[in-house]
């Protein structure tokens, strides 16, 4: 098992940098998800790790040794793909066992190893099968085969339950975190899924952009987001952002409803509350106009805008309710449930 | 419509009989004249049904010095020079042209597109129109009246290459890369992965390549003065023009049925492969 260090890691392709100046360190043996939208450069970031892309500038450390400029196969990791890129004409068992050949294990030993990845995995029915005879949910336990057997110091999961359908895909995530526990290696996952995310991860490297905006546990980002793009990117239903004055102590909202707040700063600022986070009270200052409901059930979403403004407002209300579409509700918000980001950087302020 | 439908099936088979009846009747023929004996070849009417004399000229014309009175080597010797030609040719060209594919997709080397261009370039110089060049070279080389001479000048292919590079850009990168993080180098990425994907493609090459091969007259005619050396699609034309005798009709239609034969069994044998490889996409 190793940890894994990276240090100021830069990719450009051509003229274009991708990933800018990206640091982090992973303990021995922890899980941590690379999440950000599409083509932010997760999948990048992870192949400069397994070795598949080249390294502009900036190191990449496995246990104590620099990897920069070492093979795939010498890094000691394995792989996960999002099409999980088993070998066609090979069977289950030849996929899994194909990179302990190259490495010239003994026969005896490939045998042991294929048998107890295919029991951990529950795959021993079908080793003798060839892929295209698998569904999707077999194939993924295949591709996690053909890494477990490698015995590696880091796995490296690009996507890999993207291909699956719903149910599929919530099952083989709690998979995929026991097996990871259990055998205690560390690991990297790249997704796009902030529910997956949150769900799977000891900690959270949010990208944006070929930036780290936040990296840290999930209740970290959750309840102290460190800008406007990771509050808005973590949580569901997604965070409401207000356009206010902070005027020191206070904040001024658009209509001129004033909200205590131990905010030191002043200027336009935005502030951010969790639709979760907003509590129904006939003399607060936070007046939502009702457009749409969506009852989920045990919660119902109310969506509308800021009584007197455009801007757009969610609350979240236990239980079933009903509300006439143009009704107004008065919610305050606790002072620790404020976010307050600046109007320009993005970036929050204290508190 | 059941009706309607039933007509046209039996139209569309009639169609097709006859299309089949067509074809297949210079085949019979060639077979009917190799079962008589010569003097009946040379009687009019010519006969339409197989006569009694089929094994007889088999042995004569394969083990025998085939046509009597001229220096023609036998005919199993020209069947082994047109298969070992054939086979050289299919095997050399699919070779060359797998190995310089895998060197064009896979590799960024210095002037990568320069010399695909190259390639593609030759596309436009087949054997025909180099033919006096290439024969000088190959003269200088010594290897007139060879195996080499016959089939080297026809084995690089622009095609064949285009053709495994189309094939290898269906595979999807992950594939190398799954290779190279299970720690397989290039030539073990080529034969363990790129090679049994590419199988039905080879074999399809394969068959349309020994055709090819086979079929080849021009530059066997030029290269080859040895009788031991000919090849059979050369023979048959010889033995029309054996000089000064009436032409042994029963002899030269045997030797076109036997140099019809090696084809039609690589087609056979490998049809389920060669269709495949034709028309399955799916990696
Ligand atoms: N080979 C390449 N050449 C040029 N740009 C690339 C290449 N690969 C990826 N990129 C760019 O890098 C960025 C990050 O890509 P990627 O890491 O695949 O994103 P993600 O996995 O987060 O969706 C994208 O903007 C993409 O266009
Ligand atoms: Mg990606």
């Amino acid at each position: 098992m190793a940890s894994i260090t990276l240090e100021n890691l830069t990719k450009s392709y051509g003229e274009t940098e991708v990933l800018h100046h990206v640091d982090g360190h992973i303990e021995d043996g922890e899980f941590i998800v690379v999440v950000g939208p599409s083509g932010c450069g997760k999948s990048t970031l992870l192949r400069m790790i397994a070795g598949l892309e080249t390294i502009t500038s900036g190191v990449v450390r496995i246990g104590e040794r620099v990897v920069n400029n070492l093979e795939p196969a010498q890094r000691d990791i394995a792989m996960v793909f999002q099409n999980y890129a088993l070998y066609p004409h090979m069977s289950v068992r030849e996929n899994m066992a194909y990179g302990l050949k190259i490495r010239r294990l003994p026969k005896s030993e490939i045998d042991r190893r294929v048998r107890e990845a295919a029991e951990i995995l529950e795959i021993g029915d079908y080793l003798d099968r060839k892929p295209r005879q698998l569904s999707g949910g077999q194939r993924q336990r295949v591709a996690m085969g053909r890494a477990i057997v490698r015995d590696p110091q880091v796995f490296l999961f690009d996507e890999p339950l993207s291909n699956l359908d719903a149910k599929l895909r919530v099952q083989m995530r709690l998979e995929i975190r026991k097996l990871q526990r259990r055998l205690g290696v560390t690991s990297i996952f790249v997704t796009h899924d902030q529910v997956e995310a949150m769900t799977l991860g000891d900690r959270l490297m949010v990208l944006n952009a070929g930036y780290v905006e936040q990296f840290g546990t999930p209740i970290e980002l959750y309840s102290r987001p460190a800008s406007l793009f990771v509050a808005g990117f973590i949580g569901s239903p997604a965070m409401n952002f207000l356009p206010a004055q902070a005027e020191g102590g206070r904040l001024r909202l658009e209509g001129g409803a004033t909200l205590a707040c131990d905010t030191a700063s002043r200027g336009p600022v935005t502030l951010g509350i969790r639709p979760e986070h907003l509590v129904a009270d006939p003399d607060g200052p936070i007046v939502l106009r009702v457009d749409v409901l969506e009852q989920l059930g045990a919660n119902t979403l109310v969506h509308g805008t800021l009584a007197g403004t455009r801007t757009e407002l969610t609350a979240s209300l236990d239980g079933v309710r009903q509300i006439a579409t143009g009704d107004e509700i008065a919610f305050t918000a606790a002072g620790e449930a404020l976010h307050i980001f600046d109007r320009d950087s993005g970036k929050r302020l204290e508190g | 419509m059941v009706e309607n439908r039933r007509w046209l099936d039996i139209l569309t088979h009639a169609v097709l009989i006859l299309g089949i009846a067509i074809v297949a009747l210079p085949i019979w023929i060639t077979f009917v004249a190799a079962s008589h004996d010569a003097l009946r070849m040379t009687q009019t009417p010519l006969p339409l049904l197989p006569g009694g004399h089929f094994w007889r000229n088999f042995i004569d014309t394969l083990l025998g010095s085939g046509l009597s009175g001229t220096e023609i080597a036998p005919v199993w010797r020209m069947l082994l020079n047109s298969l070992v030609m054939a086979l050289m040719i299919a095997t050399g060209k699919i070779a060359i042209s797998i190995i310089s594919a895998f060197a064009i997709v896979y590799f960024r080397f210095p002037f990568r597109m320069g010399f695909f261009w190259m390639i593609f370039i030759t596309l436009m110089l087949p054997v025909e129109v180099r033919i006096l060049p290439t024969f000088e070279v190959v003269a200088d080389l010594g290897m007139l009246n060879s195996y080499w001479g016959l089939t080297v000048p026809l084995i690089a292919s622009a095609t064949a290459t285009f053709m495994f590079r189309q094939v290898f850009l269906t595979i999807p990168d992950e594939m190398l890369e799954s290779a190279r993080v299970d720690g397989a180098g290039p030539l073990r990425f080529f034969w363990d992965i790129l090679v049994p994907l590419s199988r039905t493609n080879i074999a399809a090459l394969f068959v349309i390549l020994f055709i090819y091969g086979w079929n080849q007259y021009l530059w066997p005619l030029l290269i080859t003065t040895d009788t031991s050396m000919t090849t059979i699609v050369i023979s048959i034309k010889q033995m029309l023009e054996a000089a000064e005798q009436t032409p042994e009709w029963n002899i030269i239609m045997m030797t076109a049925l036997l140099a019809m034969l090696p084809p039609i069994i690589v087609v056979i044998t490998m049809q389920r492969l060669f269709v495949k490889g034709l028309t399955e996409t799916e990696k």
